[in-house]
């Protein structure tokens, strides 16, 4: 592990690959970020030394196999300074974790007339769920609107949390125009109604230095496989009295304190939350994920990855028949533009040709595309290890498939 | 593959003249059946107007909005359907997307086979196929057959 940014691109063994005869530029880590040998590694390892069940038998395999599982919890808890880790829940990734807020919390607490405020700037994962939670429980579901270059309107955030407000829900950093949300003051404004603060932080954690304490959020939502870490894992992550007040959503084994014939008790948070087999791998990877951001340093990784996004922000508005998305700065290292005339779909097959490969399509986002007036855009994303060659290449990409299309 | 062959398998010319130069574009205002259809994964739309008189595809338009294979697929097909019954219409709408599985067409499918490259792009044969589920719905009065749908 060479653990500084200049040089980590060679800790990830795909991006030495090649896509139609040409090195490889990955621009899709929005979707999923690439693995580092460390976190592949530590897989292996865990397999091939200490795979056993955690919590449950007492031989020596089943004690490495749970020490690793919590101390991948002591290490997401560190990362995001967590003042506890058992505030710390695996769950299978940011989806899981919203819809454990939206069903665990939410269907418990929402009463009819209640308010549930979001954007217009969510994934369907930070809206669907709470569509679906008032729709069973009478509650409401209001908007904060957008300023016009795609920011959070203060102003609209403060006439719509209000008394009836009882949870705001909002991503700290949008997947599609790559605002930066101010979390801090919308959960100032959550807190002043007594409402509970839920973050989606699938693009923020593993871009931002983040401190829930800071954030002010009550829940934070996040996936292992967008910071290096292996699909399937992720974290919700609650303040204890919060997550006391929620009701488990997988009843089963692990689970539970006391079950007699008719009844269960619950165990403790987080085992309340994680029944049944632990996606065990997943989390000692996550776990290898984050020492490995942790020694690269997640300051220089949050600079890098914005000075990045703010270039190709510019580089690519410079370019004739180019519209991008979103606010030119500050912005997260992520960039949706359209070529015009030319559908996104094909813009990505061009590009892949070239061997740059980004994503094209609503990105889970369709309020957003219809704030937009668009029905789909491509978006370049960027992470550690993309550097300003990646951007050129983009613009390269750019250009050939204008040329290819004749426009 | 390199870049110009693996773009080329997809992009023939026919299937960029035809995304350029979109043919039986437009609405019919005395169309017999008129079907929306929408891509969900990506967003792509089209709205198909078909005039049947007599058993016979008489006029087809197509508007919508979507990638370059969809939007020359639909241009295509509507070449292709124009004039004929609506049995033979609905048998070159199946026996295309067959055909975008890799299967052999039973019939001669003129320009359409340019879109073959599309069999080798799974990704793709949604949008290729669009325009197609859009016509077994106008011709038949019913949902395609989902199996069919690739």
């Amino acid at each position: 592990m060479t653990a500084t940014l200049a040089s980590c691109k060679r800790d990830f063994p795909i991006l030495g690959r090649e896509v139609h005869g040409h090195p490889l530029v990955y621009l899709d880590s929005a979707a999923t970020a690439q693995k580092p040998r460390a976190v592949l590694e530590a897989v292996r390892r865990y397999y091939e030394q200490s795979n056993a069940n955690v919590h449950r038998s007492v031989h020596t395999l089943a004690d490495e196999a749970t020490a690793l599982y919590e101390g991948a919890r002591q290490k997401v808890a560190a990362f995001i300074g967590a003042e506890r880790p058992e505030e710390v829940v695996f769950t299978r990734g940011t989806t899981e974790g919203l819809n454990f807020v939206a069903r665990g919390w939410a269907a418990r607490h929402l009463k009819p007339g209640d308010e549930v405020v979001t954007s217009p700037m969510e994934h369907h994962s930070n809206l669907i769920p709470w569509q679906q939670v008032c729709r069973q429980t009478g509650a409401r579901l209001r908007f904060i609107e957008l300023s016009p270059d795609g920011t959070i309107d203060l102003q609209s955030a403060a006439r719509v949390i209000g008394p009836k407000t009882r949870l705001v829900a909002l991503s700290a950093l949008s997947n599609v125009l790559g605002t930066i949300n101010p979390i801090a003051a919308i959960a100032e404004m959550a807190h002043a109604v007594g409402a509970v603060m839920v973050v989606d932080g699938a693009q923020s954690v593993p871009h931002q230095v983040t401190r829930v304490q800071e954030l002010g959020a009550d829940f934070l939502a996040f996936s292992g496989h967008k910071m290096c870490g292996p699909t399937g894992i992720g974290v919700l992550w609650g303040r204890m009295e919060r997550l006391e007040e929620m009701d488990p959503i997988l009843y089963g084994g692990e689970m539970i304190a006391y079950v007699s014939r008719d009844a269960a008790t619950w165990a403790a948070v987080p085992a309340k939350f994680e029944g049944g087999t632990p996606n065990i791998a997943g989390a000692v990877g996550l776990g290898a994920a984050v020492d490995y951001l942790t020694a690269i340093g997640m300051e220089a990784i949050e600079a890098h990855d914005r000075r990045l996004g703010e270039l190709a922000y510019r580089r690519l508005a410079s370019v004739p028949g180019v519209t991008v998305y979103g606010p030119p700065a500050p912005r997260g290292g992520l960039v949706a533009f359209n070529l015009a005339g030319i559908h996104p779909h094909d813009v990505a097959q061009v590009f892949d040709a070239h061997g740059v490969a980004i994503r094209a399509g609503h990105h889970c986002c369709q309020p957003l595309m219809q704030w937009l007036d668009v029905g789909s855009t491509a978006r370049a994303s960027f992470y550690l290890y993309n550097d300003e060659s990646d951007i050129d290449r983009l613009v390269e990409a750019v250009e050939a498939t204008k040329r290819y299309f004749g426009q | 593959m390199s870049t110009d062959d693996s773009l080329e398998a997809l992009y023939r010319e026919t299937i960029l003249d035809h995304n350029r130069s979109p043919r039986n574009r437009g609405q019919l205002p005395d169309a017999t059946a008129t079907v929306g259809l929408l891509n969900p994964t990506c967003g792509d739309q089209i709205r198909l107007d078909v005039k049947v008189v007599d058993q016979r595809v008489v006029d087809i338009r197509f508007t919508g909005h979507g990638c370059a294979i969809s939007m020359a697929s639909a241009s295509m097909m509507t070449e292709a359907v124009k004039g004929k019954t609506v049995e033979e219409a609905l048998g070159l709408a199946r026996d295309f997307k067959r055909f975008l599985t890799g299967e052999r067409p039973q019939h001669d499918l003129g320009e359409l086979e340019a879109l073959s490259g599309v069999s080798r792009y799974p990704s793709r044969v949604k949008c290729a196929t669009l325009a197609h589920n859009a016509l077994e719905q106008a011709l038949s009065g019913s949902p395609p057959n989902p199996a069919g749908d690739a």
